[in-house]
């Protein structure tokens, strides 16, 4: 009854705060790193260093009214918010923090083919807002996002089996086991296809520079236009959320998970004093910095020139990956 | 006992949607239908012990080529109901004559079923005890690794012909797009 029923739910619960918590200071620190790289100094009236604006945001839009169109799909209006959500939470449900069975919820076979099944489903809430709002610019924006979204999903999960061909398995656990049995993060190991997977994750997040679907200038805020007050703020989750998946791949799959650095280096035992998950969030949170400071650095693409990347250059690259991938396998 | 609730509950539901899927009036409306019907089988193979098919089922169905219909959905925009038939009294003749053999394959599979019950076996389709991957350590079950065996060793020719086939569509859909290559 307590390790079947009690545990898990605790463990849940626990997870599903840390995760809505870590996305509002998440928000907070980017509206900082975007401040300081535009020599500014961003929020600075709430709390020390405004470091309650985390707290007041959240306030702010559950407070605010909640608006529907009156030519909105009532049912599918208000599902899309949730449907993007959602998923973006389940993903927790199979990613390891640490080493043994305590610091995750569960370790199934199919670990990583089940984050990248239940991220997919992430899709129809873009989709669907954006039709169900009934408003020329969020429709325009849900067809650039699906059209976006599926071609770089392709690239993405075909990078992903590469990875997986040089690991033998499908567990998160296993490939973060794998890596440290080998004593090298698969970053050196698949160099290119960590490029291809965070090239891909920033476009299927909706990130700069390939956040066409919520483009300001030319889509008046995408999918979201028509959508005010707390499900508005799903949305917004949602985004954050996707990220802290997104960098929780790359760190599993490349960069040694709770590993800490070099763990085969004996000089550098010392560092095992820092818990696993410690070093796992760490990691998480260099990812997240460098998504913020992508998004500050470069420029928005052309929907042509987001198109042409995606299938002429990350799919091909992605194939010759793993084509190459194979042969070593046999060849070694 | 528990298992026939949850797979009676599953099969009430699998087949409620997909009648909401065809009585649906907006064809969006439909087509959300069809994502939670194929979530829902989904859990019935996750019930059958069958991670690696559920799996794929939500990736390939539900997260890719629903997604795709909803975008055709979405262009065309149907939001009436199409049509009645002009003439009340004709008989769909095409249609008659599908659901007839659909109709007759799925009463000469339940025949066949009964009648050798241990057909899979005998056909060299099952899983031997000599497979493979029959211990996986600590995860719960290993299908993933027994279904790649199966696939590459007794399956491998209609595995092959059905990427060819595949291959076929492929080339076929560029060809048809691309009238000048």
């Amino acid at each position: 009854m307590l390790e079947t029923i009690v545990v898990p739910l605790a463990k849940i619960v626990v997870l599903l705060n840390a995760v809505l918590v870590a996305v509002t200071f998440l928000v907070l620190m980017e509206r900082k790193v975007i401040a300081w790289a535009q020599s500014r100094l961003g929020p600075m009236r709430v709390g020390p260093y405004g470091i309650l604006q985390a707290i007041a945001d959240p306030i702010k839009l559950i407070l605010k009214e909640d608006i529907t169109p009156r030519k909105a799909d009532k049912y599918v209006f208000t599902l899309a918010p949730i449907m993007s959500l959602v998923p973006a939470l389940v993903v927790f449900a199979v990613v390891p923090f640490g080493p043994d069975p305590f610091y995750y919820l569960s370790d199934i076979n199919v670990g990583l083919l089940f984050i990248i099944s239940v991220t997919s489903i992430g899709v129809y809430g873009i989709i669907l807002g954006g039709w169900a709002s009934n408003s020329k610019y969020p429709l325009l924006a849900s067809l650039r996002a699906s059209a976006q979204l599926i071609s770089y999903e392709i690239a993405v999960t075909m990078t992903l089996v590469s990875v997986i061909l040089t690991t033998g398995t499908l567990s998160l656990v296993g490939i973060v086991e794998a890596q440290r049995e080998g004593g090298l993060w698969f970053a050196f190991v698949q160099p290119v296809a960590l490029m291809l997977v965070f090239i891909g994750g920033l476009a299927e997040t909706n990130r700069a520079p390939f956040d066409l679907p919520e483009a300001e200038t030319e889509l008046t805020g995408g999918f979201h236009t028509e959508y005010s007050g707390m499900r508005f703020s799903l949305f917004f989750l949602a985004e954050y959320a996707n990220m802290i998946v997104i960098s929780a791949i790359v760190v599993i799959m490349f960069f040694g998970g709770w590993l800490q650095p070099f763990p085969n280096v004996p000089a550098l035992a010392f560092l095992g004093f820092v818990p696993p998950w410690i070093w796992f969030i760490g990691k998480i949170f260099l990812f997240l910095y460098v998504f913020i400071w992508i998004r500050a650095t470069l420029p928005r693409y052309r929907y042509d020139q987001l198109m042409a990347l995606g299938w002429k250059v990350l799919i091909p690259v992605a194939i010759g990956n793993l084509v190459v991938t194979g042969i070593l396998k046999v060849a070694l | 006992m528990a298992e026939a609730i949850v797979f009676w509950t599953l099969a009430v539901l699998i087949l409620g949607l997909g009648i909401a899927v065809i009585s649906a009036r907006s064809a969006v409306h439909s087509v959300l239908f069809l994502v939670v019907n194929f979530l829902l089988v989904a859990v019935l193979y996750v019930t059958l012990n069958a991670e690696f098919v559920a799996v794929i089922q939500v990736l390939v169905y539900a997260g890719g080529i629903v997604v795709l219909y909803l975008f055709v959905v979405m262009l065309v925009n149907l939001k009436k109901a199409p049509e009645r038939y002009a003439d009340p009294r004709r008989v769909p003749w095409t249609g008659t004559l599908l659901a007839g053999a659909v109709l007759a394959e799925v009463i000469a599979i339940g025949v066949y079923s009964t009648v050798s019950s241990d057909g899979a076996a005998a056909t060299g389709g099952g899983l031997g005890a000599d497979t493979p991957f029959s211990d996986c350590g600590s995860l719960v079950s290993c299908n993933t690794e027994q279904l790649g065996w199966v696939l590459y060793t007794s399956y491998l020719i209609p595995f092959e012909l059905a990427s060819m086939l595949l291959l076929v569509a492929m080339i076929g859909a560029i060809v048809l797009a691309k009238r000048h290559l």
